[in-house]
């Protein structure tokens, strides 16, 4: 019986491959870091850990969520590291510990598809520096030049008298070894663990229950809480009575959170949960109980013309090369607000004694958790600490926002010296989410005489994210978020197609609900506006899509690549079978270049995706199976989205509350993809989302193929399409 | 104090009758392996076997789970050898999260007990548990693994 986790005092959430044992998570009361400190295997350098046994521990900053940043990082620090991959686990660092390091191990966000793109320099330089000090302490003990020795799969060996000792043997002596100052990274030829399609290193323990989420901390002592906030966004409790529930089986406390929430901390989590349902509460809904599904759409349509219009792109003279058009097209597309429904719900648990704090939780940005936790309690970060446990699943959720970390804080705060790990509903999390924003945008074309596009206007009308969670970051009142896709250049999200007159720009309309980051964010609508709106205008001039698109995109030659790539595979121009049509879509997202090519039938409103073709060129591939599976996994949740998403709100509150209501793609309805990872070097692109913008577009463009009508409006099953 | 038999062993649970099995199992047993998802027996995370039947532990009040035999992703390995579908879960490298797949094995290993030539189609009607990462692919690959060598 596992009745508790175990507990060291290391403060480390420490993994297990085939190499070690089980799991065991990171706990160390009273603080003591110095002490913590010693007890700690020596380490090489930050990165690194070799045991005498020879295993070898890798430190990873970025959050595990599913989208194997964890492998792909330790096979980018064990390939410049030259040690044996089989020899490979892990362990998280905590954010406290980068805080008082200096933050060694740089930024613990993993969010915008960069685990890997953003600190690979940073980890690889970790794992080729340990090998240096490897190296070092070797050829130290040897007396003999370290250039003589050479490292390779954990072995050093000095080449003239064919001399060899192991890393673990010599792993204590390097540890005070004068690190480098230069350190040279291999050349992408001759990687040898980067580029494989490897196993992952948390597999076996997730087929065993064994992981530890977030949601799986037990503490000794803890109690559970279940919390809820006023239904309608902006709303506060009126008053709540807690003598109703007090006298229940386990219940402990009942508490208030912010002006907007209420807990019942009890012994269990169902009896917290059960006392909570049954407390009667009165809120004070506030003026947006009057919003509602209408409200919202008719504010975002007037702001589609309106003249407040913030400029991200602009090129040439839009208005005067629309009023000299020979044809003009337009059309209006609208993407609704979304829910993450991560399978784990939001949770923390948290401990508050004294004037300490320290927290454990599934987060995609372990820093922004820890500060959360400091601003919560009111304490210096350097009194707080934040555990990292493995996420069951982030798609944005997690990153931005940390409103959960904060309730589990305030909850615990009101109950010093307890642990409580407050987990929210499916019902909470549903209706308290950071959505999908929603938009709407009006296309306006202009094409010569010869059909040439020469002016397109973009004028997208609706919520910014930056402004619901971060409007410090807004620039001079525009949120870059909203444009992606639609920048004018760079390595992000360049909108990628020449037309000589251009412009971008956003009426923004921020109706009550928090808006968040949804795996893919704005490119999942913007893709739809773009993409959507481009296989129109190549209808209305009688072109093939693919060469009406290719006429604009000389300049664009890796998006190019990508999409010829999809549209041999996926035999664009060849028949089809009958009643079969096909759609492509293309984009660069997240530093990447993603195209699909989808088939789909449409028989009475049922559509039937036979197949889909996805090429991704992410510029180096570190681990092309994990790629495969971001790919394959980016239609489950495109798809989805399309198809069965979308939030409705009605008297200002959510009304999809759970499964039964927000319906999810399940195995009967994954469609075939085939894959192509064609990394073409020279840069680092994202993999976690970028396939997710073309998922929409693709299928959509196809559907309109079959059944010829134009369906611009999300989700699909507003029209009574459902997917087969 | 009801008593409870858990991957053959005995547990005495000292909780309300109409308490949802997967609580006792989570909370008051500690056995974390067995997930919550929904609450409303949608999205399968927290499927266990009863009588070896695949059944969804949060729609089952624990009063009616005495007397039974009760299965979980910790009972599934036998004498420290993992069972054939999650040595395939293994082998197809298939969770990515990895919070549903406690759930997805004991789903496909109930039914490929049942039926161990499970069709494509026995997948699709059978297997209706939620992957939001969108394991699928692999989900199958790893069925279709174990069904060939049956």
């Amino acid at each position: 019986m596992n009745d508790q986790a175990k507990f060291d005092r290391r403060s480390f959430i420490v993994g297990s491959a085939a190499a070690v044992g089980g799991l065991s998570v990171g706990f160390h009361l009273p603080f003591g870091d110095a002490a913590m400190a010693a007890e700690m295997e020596p380490e090489v350098n930050a990165w690194v850990v070799v045991k005498p046994d020879e295993t070898v521990v890798i430190r990873i900053a970025r959050s595990e969520m599913g989208q194997g940043t964890l492998t792909g990082l330790a096979q980018m620090t064990a390939e410049e590291l030259d040690c044996q991959w089989a020899k490979v686990t892990y362990e998280f660092p905590t954010p406290g510990e980068n805080a008082a390091r200096k933050r060694v191990w740089g930024d613990f966000s993993t969010v915008g598809s960069q685990g890997i793109r953003t600190s690979n320099e940073l980890v690889r330089k970790g794992g080729a520096a340990a090998r240096m000090m490897l190296v070092a302490a070797a050829a130290e003990q040897w007396k003999v030049p370290a250039a003589e020795c050479v490292a390779s799969e954990g072995t050093i060996t000095h080449t003239p008298s064919n001399r060899t000792t192991t890393y673990g043997k010599v792993a204590s002596a390097a540890a005070k070894v004068e690190p480098p100052t230069e350190i040279k990274l291999k050349d992408s030829k001759d990687w040898k663990i980067i580029g494989k399609g490897l196993k992952r290193l948390d597999t076996p323990d997730k087929t065993q229950g064994k992981t530890i989420f977030g949601i799986d901390i037990r503490l000794p002592g803890m109690l559970y809480a279940s919390f809820k906030q006023c239904p309608v966004r902006g709303g506060k409790i009126k008053s709540f009575d807690a003598a109703k529930v007090m006298g229940r089986n386990g219940v402990k406390k009942v508490v208030q959170v912010e002006d907007y929430g209420v807990a019942v901390i009890a012994d269990s989590w169902w009896r917290a949960n059960t006392a909570l349902d049954a407390m009667p509460i009165e809120w004070d809904e506030g003026p947006n109980a009057k919003v509602s599904d209408q409200t919202i759409a008719a504010w975002l349509k007037e702001g589609l013309d309106s003249d407040d219009g913030l400029v991200a792109n602009k090129g040439g003279d839009v208005k005067a090369a629309l009023a000299g058009a020979a044809k003009t097209v337009e059309a209006v597309y609208a993407y609704p607000y979304q829910a993450h429904a991560t399978m784990e719900p939001q949770n923390a648990t948290a401990l508050y004694t004294d004037d300490k704090c320290e927290v454990w939780g599934p987060t995609q940005n372990g820093e922004a958790s820890l500060a959360a936790a400091s601003a919560a309690v009111g304490l210096p970060i350097g009194k707080c600490e934040f555990h990292k446990t493995f996420v069951g699943g982030g798609f944005g959720r997690r990153g931005g926002g940390q409103d959960y970390i904060r309730h589990a804080v305030l909850i615990a705060k009101q109950m010093p010296g307890t642990p409580v790990k407050m987990l929210w509903t499916r019902e909470q999390d549903m209706t308290q989410d950071l959505y999908h924003p929603i938009t709407q945008c009006k296309i306006t074309a202009g094409l010569d005489k010869d059909n040439n596009l020469i002016a397109i206007h973009y004028r997208i009308s609706g919520q910014s994210i930056l402004a619901s969670l971060a409007p410090a970051r807004l620039q001079e009142g525009r949120d870059p978020t909203t444009f992606s896709c639609f920048e004018p250049g760079g390595t992000e999200a360049a909108y990628s197609y020449t037309v000589p007159n251009i412009l971008v720009d956003h009426s923004m309309r921020n109706p009550h609900l928090k808006a968040g980051f949804w795996r893919g964010v704005n490119i999942n609508e913007n893709a739809i506006y773009i993409e959507c709106f481009m296989d129109e205008l190549a209808k209305e001039v009688g072109m093939d899509a693919l060469e009406f698109r290719r006429k604009l995109m000389d300049k664009y030659p890796k998006n190019l690549a990508v999409l010829n790539a999809v549209a041999d595979k996926g035999d664009w121009g060849k028949p089809a079978p009958a009643g079969v049509y096909r759609g492509l879509a293309q984009a660069m997202a997240y530093g990447s270049y993603v195209a699909a090519c989808a088939e789909v039938s449409v028989d009475n409103n049922k559509v039937k995706i036979h197949r889909i073709v996805a090429a991704t060129d992410p510029g180096y591939g570190v681990n092309p199976s994990q790629i495969e599976r971001q790919v394959t996994g980016s239609f489950v949740y495109g798809l989805t989205g399309l198809f069965m998403g979308g939030i409705n709100i009605k008297d200002g509150k959510v009304e999809q509350e759970n499964f039964d209501s927000y319906e999810m793609m399940r195995i009967d309805r994954m469609p075939k993809v085939e894959v192509i990872i064609m990394p073409s070097g020279g840069f680092w692109g994202g993999v976690g989302e970028p396939t997710i913008c073309v998922a929409a577009p693709a299928v959509l463009i196809a559907i309109a193929a079959a059944t010829g009508k134009r369906y611009r409006t999300l989700p699909l099953r507003d029209y009574g399409l459902t997917l087969a | 104090m009801l008593h409870l038999t858990i991957n053959g062993q005995t547990h005495a649970v000292d909780v309300e009758p109409d308490t949802p099995l997967l609580w006792v199992i989570r909370d008051t047993i500690g056995m974390t392996g067995t997930k919550y998802g929904c609450g409303i027996a949608q999205c399968g995370a927290c499927t266990v076997h009863i009588n070896g039947a695949a059944t969804r532990s949060c729609g089952m009040q624990v009063g009616d789970a005495v007397g039974k035999q009760i299965t979980t992703i910790e009972g599934l390995a036998h004498n420290g050898t993992l069972d054939k579908v999650q040595q395939a879960w293994i082998d197809n490298d298939v969770p990515q999260c990895g919070y549903c797949q406690s759930g997805m094995i004991m789903a496909v290993t109930a039914l490929l007990k049942r039926k161990p030539k499970a069709t494509d189609a026995d997948i699709d009607s059978e297997i209706t548990n939620i992957c939001r990462c969108g394991t699928y692919p692999q989900v199958r690959a790893a069925i279709h693994a174990v069904v060939a060598q049956a």
